[in-house]
């Protein structure tokens, strides 16, 4: 374990900024928002949920991935070069960490996207334990500890030092190459930082959506889970504005189109939401036409399906959101509560 | 396999040859600009074509592995990225990715079996590639009796060559419908579920059947009707499709990917599905 004094973290920030691309959050009007740092900016360490998660480092919104031209009557296919580049993404939390790992059970699996692969081989996640997490955090039910993040180097805040771990062989790579700005921790540190992560997870048990419950949920559910009635009431005010998938960060859908610039196309690939009337429209028909199957199909393939598909891995980690985004109040904390096993019968 | 080791980067076909099949059905040749098949397939399986500037989409594949020079593709117009592709001519190039997706068992369940093919419409098209296969390697199966139909003559697909070889080859039965009476046509008329339980019963046979979702409904309700049970009895999917590599989560259905682990499915798998497709 090192330790970082809290008055050498912006000579820290700004050696790895000039080293390589580094994200931060950023307060912004919206929110906080992983920006790439510049001398100019303020990191906010103390929010614990950006506005859009981390993902979009890993699986931009939009990006690339070849381009078409006709040249001497010859169609040619030029591929988009992969990432190559370090980059660090610095204040991750650790829910957003785990999000990528459900995505890996994805994008890394045979046939692997490479582009998604270059990116997560390119960038360091330096991931921060959550000291205030808030009234819509429910990672804990996802098996996340948030006092002990996931990603290549853990941080935990302290009162006046962040203690940094090194989780992964490439996370030790960084620590010994920003190593002039970290000292060795002796015991008494690691006693400081035992206790802040005890704060953080007396913090955790006390929230208040520390106990929905997965049960009846998961792997072989969807016979059990498909008919149920109450998709029907809980989706009858859903917008089908796809605010809910745009904002989680392990939604993965995704939607492929051509773009004419005039001297050639651009294929590019976007996020894309099965909440969207069109995701699964063909001109012979649509197999999910009504509000209710879309809402049904986001939760049961968070859910269902993709524990099913991502060993046992849900298609949540609890980052809260949804939680704090669905105009309509139709998040995944709602279903857990409203669809519990035991209240089958139970009204809405 | 597509270049460059990525599932979504295609690789680039020349069209050499465009077959006027129906008013709105083209068959078209497909292959690599220096000659030569794109890919290895099986029958069954699909491949994303893409015209630039007009988008991709994912077209069954209708000619048999046996074939060696080339893939075809037999492409109803029915949408704006099919309309383009209905314009193209001969020496057009278009942008090919895969093959994807499961295929027919040739080689494992279906061999020595007796077949039964029952096809509507442009359903014919991922048929014809295991037809065909299972014609040249005639001895490797049993009977083969074939059932297809189509709203009207012109709208039977590959009719030129049921005509003239699929119907001299041995022990090939081939029964042909169409909707409605029509001049010229003495052949049977009447919807294809409705012909399939007028045609002698072999319940020793395994059963194919592919075309639109209503007749598919309405055939299998027949073939449960005459005796075959749901294992004996193979058909395709169809739901949207983007990546063809299960990840895009459009043709997600349940715990499967029509793209990945479909689009054949025997009928006692697609009962396990939840009712979605
Ligand atoms: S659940 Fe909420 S955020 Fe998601 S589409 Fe419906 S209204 Fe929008
Ligand atoms: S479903 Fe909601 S709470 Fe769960 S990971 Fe996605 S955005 Fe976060
Ligand atoms: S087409 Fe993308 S998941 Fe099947």
């Amino acid at each position: 374990m090192k330790k970082l004094e809290k008055d050498r973290l912006s000579a820290f920030l700004q050696q790895i900024g000039e080293e390589m691309p580094l994200f931060v959050p950023v307060q912004k009007e919206e929110g906080a928002v992983f920006t790439r740092w510049s001398p100019e900016v303020t990191p906010q360490l103390g929010a614990v949920r950006t506005v859009r998660s981390p993902k979009d480092l890993f699986f931009p919104q939009c990006e690339a991935l070849y381009t078409l031209k006709t040249e001497q009557g010859k169609l040619q296919i030029a591929p988009q070069k992969r990432a190559e580049e370090p980059f660090a993404v610095f204040g991750m939390r650790g829910c957003d960490a785990r999000a990528l790992q459900v995505l890996d059970q994805v994008f890394l699996t045979e046939p692997v996207d490479t582009f998604y692969k270059a990116r997560r081989e390119n960038g360091v996640l330096l991931t921060l334990a959550c000291r205030r997490p808030d009234t819509a955090c429910f990672c804990t039910v996802f098996q996340n500890d948030p006092a002990d993040p996931l990603g290549d180097v853990c941080l935990v805040e302290g009162d006046t030092c962040f203690f940094l771990m090194a989780k992964t062989e490439k996370g030790q790579a960084f620590l010994d190459r920003f190593a002039s700005f970290l000292t060795p921790c002796e015991e008494p540190d690691e006693n400081a930082c035992r206790k802040e992560q005890a704060n953080i997870r007396a913090i955790a048990a006390r929230l208040p959506l520390r106990d929905l419950s997965l049960e009846g949920w998961g792997p072989g559910q969807t016979d059990a889970r498909f008919s149920d009635p109450r998709w029907d009431t809980l989706s009858k005010n859903c917008l089908g504005c796809g605010t809910c998938t745009f904002v989680c960060p392990v939604c993965q859908c995704y939607d492929l189109h051509d773009y004419d610039t005039g001297h050639g196309v651009i294929h590019y690939r976007c996020w894309d939401s099965c909440m969207y009337e069109d995701f699964t429209r063909m001109s012979a028909g649509n197999n999910r036409p009504t509000r209710m199957q879309r809402y049904r199909q986001r939760f049961m393939h968070k859910l269902v399906y993709g524990p099913e598909n991502n060993n046992g891995m849900y298609g949540c980690v609890g980052c809260g959101r949804c939680v704090v985004k669905c105009p309509s109040s139709l998040h995944i904390v709602q279903v857990l509560r409203k669809m519990r096993k035991e209240e089958e019968h139970a009204k809405l | 396999m597509p270049s460059c080791n990525e599932p979504l980067i295609p690789q680039v076909g020349v069209i050499t040859a465009i077959t006027e099949q129906t008013p709105d059905v083209r068959t078209f040749r497909i292959e690599k600009p220096e000659g030569g098949k794109l890919f290895l397939h099986q029958p069954g399986q699909c491949a994303m074509i893409g015209v630039p500037g007009a988008g991709e989409a994912m077209f069954s594949i209708t000619s048999s592995p046996t074939q060696e020079d080339y893939q075809e593709f037999s492409i109803k117009r029915c949408g704006s990225l099919t309309d383009v592709l209905h314009a193209l001519e001969p020496g057009d190039c278009v942008t090919v990715r895969g093959p994807y997706g499961n295929a027919f068992p040739v080689d494992t369940a279906l061999k020595g079996k007796n077949l039964l093919f029952i096809a509507g419409g442009i359903g014919l098209a991922p048929l014809r590639s295991v037809i065909r296969y299972a014609m040249d390697r005639r001895e490797e199966y049993g009977t083969i009796q074939i059932v297809y139909g189509a709203r009207s003559k012109e709208d039977l697909v590959d009719l030129a060559e049921i005509e003239t070889m699929w119907k001299n080859q041995p022990d090939v039965h081939v029964y042909l419908t169409i909707d409605r009476p029509q001049e010229g046509w003495d052949g049977h008329v009447g919807f294809v579920p409705d012909y399939v339980r007028e045609l002698p019963v072999d319940l020793s046979q395994t059963v194919l059947v592919c075309g639109p979702p209503i007749m598919i409904k309405f055939v299998l309700a027949a073939l449960t009707d005459l005796g075959y049970r749901k294992d004996q009895v193979y058909t395709t999917l169809e739901l949207r499709m983007k990546c063809g590599i299960g990840k895009c989560g459009r043709c997600n259905i349940g715990g499967k990917y029509v793209c990945k682990d479909g689009p054949v499915f025997r009928c006692d798998e697609i009962g396990e599905l939840p009712d979605e497709y």
